[in-house]
């Protein structure tokens, strides 16, 4: 872990540098353009100082978003709407109901696949086909349906979210339940053990190392499922909410710190699963 | 008592259908394995000796011939549990401990729980491994890794056990060892075991009765007798009586082939 530590910061105070050196390249047309109206000639370091400070640059630097994110993240209220945490809020609830409603859908859909030939053949094309289907083309279908039969609020962004999650967990579920080898199967069937009974006791254990990697894919994928939920709806809450009005109005700090806020909460996310796994894996003794 | 046959194969044919034709795993095989046996099959690679088991332990079915386990069919014998199998590999599940990995057949055939952790000290006792109850596999070494699947197919306490090449992957102090053992519980349960192998010394060291077979297609070559005294220190096989019951065995497979 302390090995890890210097090339981490290395890369990282890269990434800040070429960050800032971006800001300046992208912001500096709209600072000579505005310095040529008012008859004035800039030094580099007055651009540079101009490219770091406007309030709506094409590309903000990491301290505007950073002050940004600290305003509305810890200086507002969180009932405010504009706060951050109120907005993050929203889609994370969005997240995991579609989260947890994918997980279910997605093991529910494996366990078919896995022990009935029909439902492999039958269904798996059509699990494969709806990935194919770009989400942003569905989403407001899926909203305008679902609203007409009177759903609207958080259920349409947790089916969008769901619809992108279950997939990742379908998957890796069919392939952790099918990981048992012949010679498993074989040691239960001479113990005359029913289906049922290998499921609990042999599928599924061996397939839980499968489900957390699916579990990690799932959770980020219901993330972005949620966000993609709020863009097309007009939505006013959510931090997908958040980046279209900042669009809107030409607000890229605002963008931005949307973005990092749901970056953050999606990798805090995954972690907690990684916490988890990490668990099971010591109480299941399994090595990775 | 003795001559109680307890298991009869009459003109049991295998074949199976592959991509590149028909596979003879077994052709006309005849035998019947009295009580307390311990016959050993040996033979080279594809000479039907593991499909020969497989199917007295209904996992692979004949294609022609009749074959009984205790006088019923292969599928009435494993769902009355005559018989227990021991793999190559021990298969135990990591994520159980040794004593829970015994229980696991105990636990799919519903015995109670208090019978269960009898049973399960019973025979760790049987196998020497009472110390390790509540280790997990990775714990133990191969050797007893695979004396703790021999306590796993004992459990259930099947007259008959099946026993598929169970010291193919051990190396051979371990397996001299584990061929005591396996002799000593083999006297202690009066059990009828079937023991697959490659290795012609653990043929002759363990058996009652050695089945020699040949391959293409899977046949029976010779069925010898053998007359070493039931108490056999692991010198026995210095003397000329092992000597030469390892020797007409190594005729048997010459005379099917089974060198070149």
């Amino acid at each position: 872990m302390n090995n890890a530590f210097l090339p981490v910061l290395t890369i990282s105070t890269f990434i800040v540098l070429i960050w800032y050196s971006f800001s300046i390249v992208l912001n500096s047309s709209w600072a000579l353009d505005k310095a040529e109206r008012n008859d004035q000639k800039l030094s580099f370091s007055e651009l540079v100082h101009d490219t770091w400070s406007q309030k709506k640059p094409k590309l903000p630097t990491p301290h505007q978003v950073g002050y940004e994110m600290w305003k509305t993240i810890f200086d507002k209220k969180v009932t405010s709407k504009r706060s951050l945490v109120y907005h993050g809020w929203i889609t994370l609830s969005a997240t995991l109901a579609g989260f947890m409603l994918g997980t279910l859908l997605g093991i529910l859909l494996a366990l078919a696949i896995v022990h009935d030939k029909a439902t492999n053949l039958s269904v798996m094309p059509w699990i494969i086909t709806s990935q194919t289907i770009p989400i942003l083309a569905l989403a407001p279908m899926i909203i305008v349906v679902l609203s007409s039969i009177g759903f609207t609020g958080l259920l349409p962004k947790a089916v969008i979210s769901m619809y992108l999650s279950f997939f990742p967990i379908v998957v890796g579920m069919v392939k952790g339940l099918r990981s048992p080898d012949l010679l498993e199967i074989d040691q239960m069937k001479t113990w005359s053990a029913s289906q049922f009974q290998i499921l609990i006791k042999l599928r599924l254990p061996k397939s839980i190392p499968f489900l957390f990697t699916s579990l990690k894919l799932g959770m980020a994928a219901s993330l972005v499922g949620a966000i993609v939920g709020e863009l097309p709806s007009g939505a006013i809450a959510g931090l997908g909410a958040r980046m279209l009005s900042g669009s809107y109005y030409g607000q890229t700090i605002q963008i931005w710190s949307a973005l990092f806020t749901a970056a953050i909460l999606a990798a805090s996310l995954v972690g907690l699963i990684s916490i988890i796994q990490a668990f099971v894996f010591k109480r299941m003794m399994i090595v990775r | 008592m003795t001559d109680e046959t307890v298991i009869s194969a009459q003109s049991l044919d295998l074949t199976f259908q592959t991509n590149d034709g028909p596979i003879h795993a077994l052709k006309d095989v005849n035998l019947n394995i009295t009580k307390g046996d311990f016959i050993s099959f040996i033979g080279p690679s594809g000479c039907g000796k593991t499909t020969f088991l497989r199917v007295m332990a209904d996992l692979d079915q004949p294609t022609d011939g009749t074959i009984t386990i205790n006088g019923v069919s292969p599928k009435a014998a494993r769902e009355s549990r005559a018989y227990g199998y021991v793999f190559q590999s021990a298969g135990l599940y990591p994520w159980r401990t040794i004593g829970k990995n015994i229980r696991l057949p105990l636990e799919i055939m519903g015995i109670s729980k208090s019978e269960q952790k009898e049973r399960v000290e019973k025979v760790l006792k049987l196998v020497e491994l009472e110390d390790f109850e509540k280790k997990f596999p990775w714990q133990l070494s191969g050797g007893m890794q695979q004396r703790a699947s021999i306590a796993r197919a004992l459990a259930f306490d099947a007259d008959i056990l099946l026993m598929d090449e169970p010291f193919g992957a051990l190396d051979e102090i371990v397996r001299d060892y584990l061929n005591e053992q396996l002799l000593k519980l083999w006297h202690s349960t009066k059990k009828t075991i079937c023991f697959v192998t490659h290795s012609i010394p653990e043929a002759v060291y363990l058996s009652t009765k050695i089945v020699v077979m040949s391959p293409r297609p899977g046949r029976i070559i010779d069925i010898i007798e053998s007359d070493l005294p039931d108490k056999r220190p692991l010198e026995i096989r210095d003397t000329k009586e092992f000597i030469d019951i390892a020797q007409r065995v190594r005729e048997g497979l010459r005379a099917g082939h089974s060198y070149e």
